[in-house]
């Protein structure tokens, strides 16, 4: 089943509840309901705010380094031997991730509501980082919850962000991982709801975050639509992004979603093979339920308790996705794929040599899928590829898999 | 009238308060559960509030995730902690039950499934944690059409419009979280509690129990004072933790913290 989206629909998702159809809402204990409400009414207001916009505007600019290069992959095109690759390179941000547009805006939201206190989950550590950074440039007190494995896998995001004057707490309830980090980060807030300000990471959680995440991602897809136009006198024919919680890709796929000719593919991480179960593709191989404030695709056992993900990045590791993710799976508007950690891996590899590229993990499994759809592609046809992160901080992972000490 | 209403009415008739104790099903072991509820209403329990296993119970600090780590670990899912309230039932038909925990594990078995699966084991009222009103729409209708007692949460930042709002929602009684917290991590403030319970009886009818930082007699009394009835949880799965590998020892245990809350509860009544 696929409907024509027009604007005048997208205007009403989410509806005043936080709802993108039978998903999205707003799922969580009475105590953050009334943070929540004012945290809707501040944006709403702050989003037709002019001096608002124009602060934003003027950060990503000048201080993450915006508008970031669409470059054409034109040795990987011609070795792939298919439709024009193109890279959005997302990986060229300050801070070298797209989280840093999020983070900006959050962060600013924070400032406008007077919270000094700021707490963030994080996975591979991006988003850590990027929050990290804003709370130094603002002065702002930062505690990023991190779950204890990750902490392990991601070293190197652990000291940037203590550099940067964050704590960094580590998570060791339940699996250790993403999803573990954000409950303690969930706790945290209902402990301290009055100072705090939870700037989380991803279009996941409750309304209004992946409104919120969503319409501060959006700059993505916005550059590429002019982009486009621009040096290739054209829209594209294909678009790929990464899926775990899903900001990269719904900030990239946003502003097309009513362009009918431009097909949305999100990769999911299908860590050692979706029949394994060892994966974290809720998308592909999951089914709609309730955690972290919102109704979504969700990776759980028939007892509805949260399923422990595997992949080989700890961005992508994370049992649910984003809500509109989910609505756009049921209409039919995006296509969910998955490729394994393998795939994931020869993709990085693949990027490096070719193009002097090196992506993060996250973002390779974007690069493994569309070189396997480019190929499938006439030559004419235009793909572009949302490369999310630098892979600067999975070098310790790849080596150890190569067998290599540093 | 439900088993909770007629509960806390006879109780009001006696100028008492409902003692009001949490265990988490299946903790330390699923065979356990039935039994403890037991030692619960000997030791004074009005009312049990039993919680469901969750993997990721955002609401709860340490002592309750891992009395859920410990009951998923043996498996326990709702429809088993659903067969523990049957099982007690068949020799307990006045002590009402109130099944506490998250939506996921009753959205995955279907919520007229669960609602027909809770009625059938003599479940009396429904406690989820991750579900405000709003979001209740699908599964309000099905709980009151089988007489089951919806409890909301009230809490320190919860409006006036959400205090009435809420309670129009709820029967049996609301669950005002006395502070801003997880389970088991907080200093209770006595008097603010006395206040902000004072105002929520002055916007609604229904009863109001009160929950998180409740440890021993003297603040169950201090509670009680102000409240319809108390909720104690954490130092009840504290004292199963430290206690897991000897059930007779575990039974005095709680017995020897609840009953001297009876005690205090019923030495207000006038």
């Amino acid at each position: 089943m696929s409907i024509k989206l027009t604007e005048e629909m997208l205007s009403t998702l989410p509806d005043a509840r936080g709802h993108f159809g039978a998903y999205g809402g707003r799922f969580v204990s009475e105590t953050l309901m009334d943070s929540l409400m004012t945290l809707e009414d501040e944006y709403q207001r702050l989003k037709q705010d002019p001096e608002f916009q124009a602060a934003f505007d003027k950060d990503l600019a000048h201080y993450v380094g915006r508008p970031s290069p669409l470059y054409f992959a034109e040795r990987l095109t011609r070795e792939t031997g298919g439709a024009q690759i193109w890279l959005k390179r997302e990986d060229l941000n300050h801070t070298g991730a797209h989280k840093i547009n999020n983070t900006i805006g959050q962060a600013l939201l924070a400032s406008f509501l007077g919270k000094k206190r700021i707490i963030a989950e994080t996975g591979a550590g991006q988003h850590g980082v990027a929050t990290a950074t804003v709370c130094a440039r603002l002065g702002l007190e930062c505690h990023v919850f991190m779950g204890a494995e990750d902490v392990q896998r991601q070293s190197l995001n652990v000291y940037r962000m203590k550099l940067l004057g964050a704590q960094v707490h580590a998570v060791e309830s339940g699996t250790r991982t993403l999803k573990d980090a954000m409950n303690d980060a969930m706790r945290d807030w209902v402990t301290h709801v009055d100072e705090t300000f939870y700037i989380i990471g991803t279009v996941a959680g409750p309304h209004p975050y992946p409104l919120l995440v969503r319409d501060f991602q959006a700059v993505i897809g916005r550059e590429l639509r002019a982009q486009s136009l621009e040096q290739a006198g054209r829209l594209p024919d294909a678009l790929v992004a990464c899926v775990g919680g899903g900001s990269n890709a719904i900030g990239m796929f946003y502003p097309f979603l009513t362009d009918e000719s431009v097909e949305l593919y999100g990769v999911e991480a299908g860590g050692l093979g979706i029949a394994t179960g060892q994966h974290a593709a809720p998308l592909c191989a999951g089914r709609p339920g309730v955690l972290h404030g919102n109704r979504t695709y969700l990776m759980e056992d028939e007892n509805g308790q949260i399923a422990g993900t595997h992949s080989v990045s700890a961005g992508l590791d994370y049992p649910g996705v984003g809500p509109e993710h989910s609505w756009l799976k049921d209409i039919g508007r995006a296509h969910y794929v998955s490729v394994t950690d393998d795939e994931a891996l020869d993709g990085f590899r693949k990027l490096t040599r070719v193009e002097g590229i090196m992506p993060a993990l996250e973002s390779s499994h974007a690069v493994a899928y569309a070189v396997k759809l480019a190929a499938t592609m006439d030559k004419d046809k235009m793909l572009v590829i949302n490369v999310s992160g630098r892979g600067d901080k999975d070098i310790h992972t790849i080596a150890t898999l190569d067998g290599i000490e540093l | 009238m439900s088993r909770i209403q007629g509960v806390m009415k006879t109780l009001k008739g006696q100028g008492r308060k409902a003692l009001i104790p949490y265990i988490t099903a299946g903790d330390p072991e699923p065979g356990q559960t039935v039994g403890l509820m037991h030692t619960l209403v000997e030791a004074g329990a009005d009312i049990i509030e039993l919680g469901v296993p969750f993997s990721d119970p955002m609401a709860d600090g340490p002592v309750i995730q891992l009395a859920c780590e410990r009951a998923l670990k043996h498996g326990t899912s709702l429809r088993q902690v659903l067969g523990m309230v049957k099982t007690f039932r068949e020799t307990d038909q006045a002590t009402p039950i109130v099944l506490m925990g998250y939506l996921n594990p009753m959205e995955a078995m279907g919520y007229e499934a669960f609602a027909d699966a809770a009625l059938d084991a003599g479940v009396d009222g429904i406690l989820t944690v991750d579900l405000p009103p709003e979001e209740a729409d699908d599964v309000a209708p099905l709980f009151a059409a089988r007489n089951l007692d919806p409890v909301f949460l009230l809490a320190p930042t919860t409006t006036d419009d959400r205090i009435r709002a809420i309670a129009e929602h709820s029967s049996g009684y609301v669950y005002y979280v006395s502070v801003k917290g997880v389970t088991g991590s907080a200093e209770i403030n006595v008097d603010e509690v006395a206040a902000k319970v004072a105002h929520i009886h002055a916007l609604t009818a229904v009863p109001v129990g009160v929950g998180f930082g409740i440890r021993d007699a003297q603040t169950a009394a201090a509670i009680g004072r102000v409240s319809d009835g108390v909720i104690v949880g954490s130092v009840l799965v504290d004292t199963i933790a430290r206690n897991q590998t000897d059930p007779a020892q575990l039974k005095r245990a709680l017995t020897d913290l609840l009953h001297p809350m009876r005690e205090a509860l019923d030495s207000l009544a006038s």
